[in-house]
């Protein structure tokens, strides 16, 4: 406002109500444009381009998506990730499980509470580290029990049949967990009278739970769904840690594939990992805009 | 309360209960355990094929002291710090501005603004991968914590306004309409009075982002190539390569690693839980 020092007070006070949320907005705003949304669409322009990340980009039009097309990898990582997707979910109903087997009022429960909560804790480098040693052929103890459950020996993060769902279940440990402290909140402020008005009715078990309690726990069940299909997207940290997409790139999933391209040792791709970060964008986008329309339309409700 | 309570149950599914919580407990934390152990294992164990049972001895001190000596795991864990802290600060700071504005006024943008800050908390890093890190680069800032902390600050601002927007929203509206009838300026309004009232709401943000900068590793190893700036998670991982087969080592670095989330985590629990949960409860 000092701009213009003739008519300083009458331009504040005549905008000031509008102009004072900006204010507020103002540096919050900046810093996310800066580095979220004009980033997206640098994105999608860099992924119509043939660049190495240091010359000159050069257009190359649709090039990036054909090749795409027909890239072995990027189908491997296309199915993985649907694996990913599905098998994530089963966080859910496990998640659930355990907070039904921990509410109770027992002496110490709440620190068994905390410490089933550790696995979501910790980074995911320490829990794909742990489970590469407990996956080991030879001495590690999952590879032994699976040895004495089959009677076969399966180095599982080097078996292209069994690489993902072993990444996969390394995933679901830490996210059960975070499943589980979203329903024991739920569970925690669930409406008492009608659990004992559905009880003197006689229901009881699966049937009240399934009638009564679920109804009860579909924000929790909502936010569990979300971030349980948002993190399945996303995994990159333990695919990279414990296999980085091998053995032949079996265990590619597109967020992992995409950085492997961009910053690939050979040479670097920006422009083609681009492109597998559009694609991956895109899908996540469809999740993302249905979890916002609905909360958009709680929003307009509550 | 739902399930049953087990007071109400017969003696033995009491007893069976509390038998079948600690059994449950090593089942569930059996990977960290194990790590735990080995951290503490003489190197000889492993040589001699032992590597899940009883240790032969305890050795921690040498195990973790030669983690510390001969390794920049230290250095590491500065780093992190360096990155974590002023991130915290950044991200809380910001977003109780932009949570102050959304929940407080009423303009055509708010829902727009608001659901766009969400949107962004959801979508993929690796959409913003090539862009920020060759904006890092021309800035001057790749291989520093500094472009690490810029960036962590405007995502995390994402998810640290929806959750400052809607904590805002359950605060009293009176107390702000009548401060406004007084004549308190807007600013004062934010800084007097609701601020004070967002401390819960700080507490709980600054513990969650805390732990998820802390666990970062995709963005520290696009921002981050050298030793002199490398966090944590991506220096445990590179230790990892050169100590082929020494997983006492790797234990014990893994555990340094977990340890300053897990101690904040147990420090501040009910703050991370409630950050955690936020809007599981009320649809």
């Amino acid at each position: 406002m000092p701009l213009a020092p003739a008519r300083p007070q009458t331009f504040w006070s005549r905008h000031k109500r509008s102009l004072t949320p900006w204010l507020f907005l103002a540096p919050g705003l900046v810093m996310f444009l800066l580095y979220v949304l004009i980033p997206i669409v640098q994105s999608v322009w860099i992924s119509f381009h043939d660049w190495d990340g240091l010359g000159e980009k050069v257009w190359i039009g649709i090039e990036n998506y054909v090749e795409l097309l027909d890239d072995d990898t990027f189908y491997v990582s296309l199915k993985n990730n649907v694996l990913w997707l599905l098998l994530y979910l089963l966080a859910i109903p496990g998640g659930l499980a355990v907070a039904l087997f921990l509410n109770q009022t027992v002496f110490g429960i709440r620190l068994y509470k905390s410490l089933f909560f550790f696995p979501f804790v910790i980074s995911q480098v320490v829990v794909g580290l742990m489970f590469t040693w407990f996956y080991a052929p030879d001495f590690g103890l999952f590879s032994a029990l699976i040895e004495w459950l089959t009677g076969e020996q399966v180095a599982i993060l080097a078996d292209e049949r069994f690489v993902t769902y072993g990444i996969i279940v390394a995933g679901l440990w830490p996210q059960t967990a975070y499943c589980m402290i979203l329903y024991l909140t739920g569970l925690n402020n669930i409406n008492p009278e009608q659990v004992e008005a559905a009880r003197m009715d006689g229901a009881k078990g699966l049937k009240l739970l399934w009638h009564v309690i679920l109804p009860q726990l579909a924000p929790a069940s909502f936010i569990a769904l979300v971030v349980t299909v948002i993190g399945s997207l996303r995994s990159f940290d333990l695919v990279s840690i414990m296999t980085a997409g091998g053995p032949y790139g079996s265990s590619q999933v597109l967020s992992y594939f995409m950085y492997e391209q961009a910053l690939s040792e050979y040479g670097f791709r920006m422009g083609y990992g681009a492109a597998i970060a559009v694609v991956l964008f895109l899908i996540m986008m469809v999740f993302i805009t249905v979890f916002i329309v609905r909360m958009l339309s709680q929003e307009r409700n509550g | 309360m739902f399930p049953t309570p087990i007071q109400k149950s017969a003696p033995w599914v009491r007893i069976g209960y509390k038998l079948l919580l600690p059994v449950a407990l090593i089942a569930w934390l059996l990977p960290l355990i194990g790590v735990a152990i080995t951290s503490v294992r003489p190197a000889g164990d492993l040589a001699a094929g032992n590597y899940f049972g009883i240790p032969s001895g305890f050795a921690g001190v040498e195990n973790y002291s030669a983690v510390f000596a001969n390794s920049p795991i230290g250095w590491y864990i500065l780093n992190s710090f360096k990155v974590t802290i002023p991130t915290v600060i950044g991200a809380v700071a910001l977003s109780c501005l932009t949570g102050f504005a959304l929940a407080v006024y009423n303009f055509r943008a708010n829902l727009l603004l608001f659901f766009m800050f969400v949107a962004g908390n959801f979508i993929p890093f690796q959409i913003l991968m090539v862009p920020v890190r060759d904006m890092t680069l021309k800035a001057g800032l790749y291989d520093t914590t500094i472009g690490l902390v810029l960036f962590h600050v405007a995502f995390q601002t994402g998810f640290c306004t929806l959750f400052m927007r809607n904590f805002i929203k359950g605060l009293p509206f009176a107390l702000i309409e009548a401060a406004r009838v007084e004549g308190v300026s807007e600013w004062k309004i934010f800084s007097r009075i609701v601020l004070p009232l967002m401390r819960p709401a700080i507490a709980a943000l600054s513990v969650l982002v805390f732990t998820f900068i802390w666990n970062d590793y995709f963005w520290a190893t696009v921002l981050v190539q050298g030793q002199h700036a490398m966090p944590v998670t991506a220096g445990l991982y590179s230790l990892n390569g050169q100590w082929v087969a020494a997983w006492h080592l790797v234990s014990a670095g893994s555990i340094i690693a977990a340890l300053p989330p897990v101690l904040m985590f147990f420090l501040m629990q009910r703050h991370f839980i409630a950050g955690l949960t936020l809007g599981a409860t009320k649809g």
